[in-house]
């Protein structure tokens, strides 16, 4: 290429103003591009046992499809490249959306093609290939979501609408042809069981444990020599591995199961769901006291003076002040409990308390990934929700407050 | 003689066996502005806070309104006395309003009633009613906050009001303000005040009666021109400050004392209200040696430089 010689500089300062602006939503781009073209996007196996051999993007999606979603990545680089205004962000959102979209019907067209053209058992699997681009393509969305800082109504907005396009993609049999799809249809009661297992198991455990934690670090703010055992407690439970802990229980449950009948015939057992909420309590409790001491005793000693110099009752101080200043703490504390109770719960189907982790292990059981994958997807989904609509609520509350 | 709104008699309080405040006696007349002066540490704000029996006291009585404190409940006897404390103590999440609105809310005023007092009480501060009630402390200046302090602890109409170095924590010119605010408010509402701080220049402005506490025992009583002009011992003489002493004379005493009334002079009047100090800055800046004093009517005298120094 050649410039004609008064043009130069101009063309020369209009190439330096080119800058890098947003360098993650480029390198997300490019480690994209390199799974995309070096790893199998899907891999196709005889059966659902053996592993599969990889294809990728380009070989198993249709060609229209790889060229929306090269263009739709390389759109985003020139966006990335541009100065950083709101539209810019805007519009950088909608391109990673509608690649996220465009990743999963990739995913679906291949699969239903392959298995097509196979015998019968044959299955195709999501390769790493996909997995890359779809993390990719999700976290450029969050990226620029948060650039484009969207305020948390719209947040929920795009998170419903998200989750309905994908529930109507699913609705058409686009997936179908998936194995983990497959998984999941010849599971579809004990699916819907086991999430339903799994929220209960969590649920069972953090109510419990923010009716003990709670008042524990309430105790430890109003009687300072207590805080210094209890939290070495706390601690040392903290420690312990789950699978150890999951263990421990076993023996001293079945122990006070067969002494005390009358706690056996309410299901308390050494294995199954008992130990399972015993032990996700006991991991529960330090998060929980913890931020009840520091959210408490972060609400400024002048508002309380202030509030019992006015008459009011140390009931009052507690419910209509200590509590409401402490209240994003506190929820920052349950969400952090939360997903890590999510997390443990699949563990916990090791001692037989059921849930997602059940899937997670029979799939390694039976060396069948996707049956891992049908038990690890929605057990991180179920986190990624409930970090999301505590973290919506925290916010809302400390926008409310916050100086 | 009239009537005493507090009357504390022989108070001590110990903490862990050290003496904080020591057999203190005082007797607050109705409508004083009585400023508990001092050091830090030396039992002024302990003194304040057992008059509403946030702090409990060892021995002695402590009557208010001619009623023992401590046959009362806590809560009762505390939301029937004003409470203003320094950096605020607003309730970060309750708008301006509710703020405002707590005693009279926890002593169950119908709502239409608190809407009533919180614009009243806005207004007495002078701040707007529509544009303040809805905003959160934190959108309001330091200033701005320590008036809605102030509204928040007249709220229910005490007779009493206690404030523990209320505008400590501001600057010089909003503390200023403040001060002038605080003389209206009190001639306006007649209300009994007892005030803290450790400012020896905000306690001659403020005060009516005047409180030096030592140590936690009374070390003088008086107005403020007797602590300057006869202080009862040497502890007193180096509080109070020797150095600039002249000028604080100057601060406390009015130009209406030291006018002469009748006469003229040129230029623009100072009011007769103003203190000596600001009559000596006037002179200064103006490079006049007399100037005419006038009071609400009209010009009633002259003051020179010479009537300072008499």
């Amino acid at each position: 290429m050649t410039l004609a010689g008064p043009m130069a500089p101009t063309a020369a300062l209009r190439a330096s103003r080119v800058r890098l602006h947003n360098q993650v939503a480029a390198t997300l781009v490019i480690a994209g591009a390199v799974a995309g073209l070096t790893t199998g996007f899907v891999a196709l196996a005889a059966n659902r046992l053996v592993p599969g051999t990889p294809i990728t993007l380009a070989d198993a999606a249709p060609a229209a499809l790889t060229a929306v979603i090269a263009l739709l990545g390389a759109a985003l680089v020139v966006l990335s490249l541009m100065p950083p205004r709101l539209l810019v962000h805007r519009i950088a959102a909608l391109a990673a959306g509608v690649l996220l979209i465009c990743v999963l019907e990739a995913a679906g067209q291949a699969a239903t093609k392959l298995t097509a053209d196979a015998p019968a058992l044959a299955t195709v699997s999501l390769g790493a290939g996909f997995w890359v681009i779809f993390a990719c393509a999700a976290l450029a969305l969050i990226d620029t979501l948060q650039r484009a800082a969207t305020r948390p109504p719209v947040q929920l907005l795009i998170v419903l609408a998200a989750a309905a396009i994908f529930i109507a993609m699913a609705k058409t049999g686009m997936f179908d042809a998936l194995s983990l799809a497959r998984e999941y249809a010849g599971r579809q009661q004990v699916f819907a069981a086991a999430v339903t297992r799994h929220i209960a198991l969590v649920t069972g455990a953090i109510v419990p444990a923010l009716l003990i934690g709670v008042p524990l670090g309430i105790a430890a703010l109003r009687r300072r020599s207590f805080e210094a055992p209890l939290f070495t407690v706390l601690n040392l439970l903290q420690t312990i591995p789950s699978i150890a802990l999951f263990g421990l229980l076993i023996a001293p449950l079945s122990g006070l199961a067969i002494a005390v009948p009358v706690l056996g015939a309410i299901g308390v057992a050494g294995v199954g769901p008992a130990p399972a909420i015993i032990a996700l309590i006991l991991y529960a409790l330090l998060p929980i006291a913890r931020n009840t001491l520091a959210g408490i005793g972060g609400v400024s000693p002048a508002a309380i003076d202030a509030a019992r110099g006015m008459g009011m009752t140390h009931r009052q101080v507690f419910w209509r002040i200590e509590v409401p200043l402490a209240l994003p703490v506190l929820l920052a504390g349950l969400r952090i409990v939360t997903v890590q109770a999510i997390g443990l719960t699949v563990v916990a189907a090791l001692i037989g308390a059921g849930g997602l982790g059940s899937f997670v292990f029979d799939g390694l059981g039976q060396y069948a990934t996707d049956l891992v994958l049908l038990g690890a997807l929605p057990a991180i989904l179920l986190a990624l929700i409930a970090d999301f609509l505590l973290r919506l609520a925290a916010g809302g509350l400390r926008r409310r407050f916050a100086p | 003689m009239t009537e005493a709104m507090i009357e504390i008699a022989g108070v001590s309080k110990t903490y862990d066996g050290r003496p904080i405040v020591t057999d203190f006696t005082l007797s607050v007349p109705k409508g004083a502005l009585c400023v508990l002066l001092g050091p830090s540490g030396c039992g002024k704000s302990t003194m304040l806070r057992m008059i509403n029996r946030l702090v409990p006291f060892d021995g002695g009585t402590i009557r208010v309104g001619g009623e023992d404190v401590l046959s009362v409940p806590p809560e009762a006897l505390r939301r029937r006395i004003g409470y203003a404390i320094q950096s605020t103590g607003l309730f970060p999440h309750w708008r301006i309003e509710d703020n405002i609105a707590t005693v009279p809310r926890l002593d169950g005023w119908p709502a239409g009633r608190v809407r009533d007092r919180v614009t009243e009480l806005l207004t007495l501060l002078r701040l707007d009613p529509e544009t303040y009630r809805g905003k959160f402390p934190h959108q309001l200046s330091g200033g701005e906050q320590q008036r809605v302090g102030v509204a928040r602890a007249l709220a229910a109409n005490p007779e009493l009001l206690l404030m523990d170095e209320p505008f400590a924590a501001v600057d010089p010119i909003t503390r200023d303000a403040l001060q002038s605010e605080l003389i209206r408010i009190h001639k306006e509402t007649g209300k009994t005040i007892v005030f803290v701080t450790h400012d020896i220049e905000e306690a001659l402005r403020l005060a009516t009666v005047i409180v030096i506490m030592e140590r936690g025992r009374l070390a003088q009583i008086g107005t403020p021109l007797d602590i300057i002009e006869n202080p009862a011992s040497d502890f007193v003489r180096d509080f109070v400050g020797v150095q600039g002493i002249g000028l604080k004379l100057l601060s406390v005493r009015r130009v209406a004392d030291r006018m002469r009334p009748g006469e003229s002079a040129e230029g623009e009047a100072i009011a007769a209200e103003a203190t000596l100090a600001e009559a000596l800055a006037a002179m200064v800046t103006r490079r006049a040696e007399r100037l005419p004093v006038a009071d609400g009517n009209g010009t009633i005298g002259v003051i020179s430089l010479a009537d300072l120094v008499r």
